[in-house]
């Protein structure tokens, strides 16, 4: 099995550089064999979670930045995404599939991460996010 | 009919507005807003539209393309309209049973269902 793989980006927005993640990303993943499920799983998840960090946790931050690290092997692929914001209460987050919150056109972020990720784990004030991916769950 | 947008192709069925995807994945903001922009602008003038949105090429969307989905959706029943969504894969089929927003749209197999559903 081939090394650790191993990232890490400084975000300020641009579409340009969430694409340079993700793909760096894939291709560290694809490298270490994970299937054509885990990439679509992985590429939804960050893109929820790079996203949410730069436009709502960054939101009230001038020149904001987001540190996204990464690590992928041969058993799991781990992200950490931390914004400079104040934070927030992921459980306070209404429950998109509850019929009277469906037409809702937001909010379901948070709820993508959690149903195509093994672990989402929002630390300190809700500014740091870490997740997991482990590639038992794409056998 | 043409071009609303350089995302979008648009073109009519008969009476039915039919909306193709141009790009495999749905995730730029910007972009997305456009798509919304265009659709609604489309759609505007327009009294009980019929709306097929076909997902033939797309890969990938984000939750922020869901919601351009649902205000679209707002947008045509409000008109007395009916949308229905057709042709997409099973990876994104997924992401709707997920949210279940399956349950929010009309959703058929091939554009040809969803077309005959609308006559």
């Amino acid at each position: 099995m081939s090394a650790r793989i191993e990232g890490h980006a400084i975000l300020r927005g641009p579409r340009a550089e969430i694409d340079a993640s993700q793909s760096a990303v894939e291709q560290a993943m694809t490298q270490h064999g994970y299937g054509r499920e885990a990439l679509f799983a992985v590429r939804l998840a960050l893109e929820e979670a790079l996203v949410n960090a730069i436009r709502h946790g960054n939101r009230h931050v001038p020149d904001g930045q987001v540190d996204f690290r990464w690590s992928v092997d041969g058993d799991e692929a781990r992200f950490d995404v931390q914004d400079q914001g104040e934070g927030f209460d992921p459980d306070a987050v209404p429950d998109p599939t509850e019929d009277d919150n469906l037409e809702i056109p937001s909010g379901r972020g948070i709820m993508l991460m959690k149903a195509y990720m093994s672990e989402v784990e929002y630390r300190g004030p809700g500014n740091h996010l870490a997740m997991v991916y482990r590639k038992s769950k794409d056998a | 009919m043409a071009n609303d947008s350089s995302r979008l192709r648009i073109s009519a069925v008969n009476d039915v507005v039919r909306i193709d995807f141009v790009d495999r994945d749905i995730l730029d903001e910007a972009t997305i807003r456009q798509i919304g922009q265009d659709i609604q602008r489309k759609l505007e003038p327009m009294s009980a539209p019929k709306v097929l949105m076909c997902f033939t090429v797309v890969e990938h969307l984000s939750s922020a393309a869901l919601g351009t989905l649902i205000t679209v959706n707002s947008l045509v029943k409000k008109k007395g309209g009916t949308l229905r969504l057709a042709e997409i894969r099973p990876e994104i089929l997924e992401v709707f049973y997920i949210t279940k927003l399956n349950k929010h749209f009309s959703i058929d197999e091939s554009a040809e269902a969803a077309l005959k559903a609308l006559a």
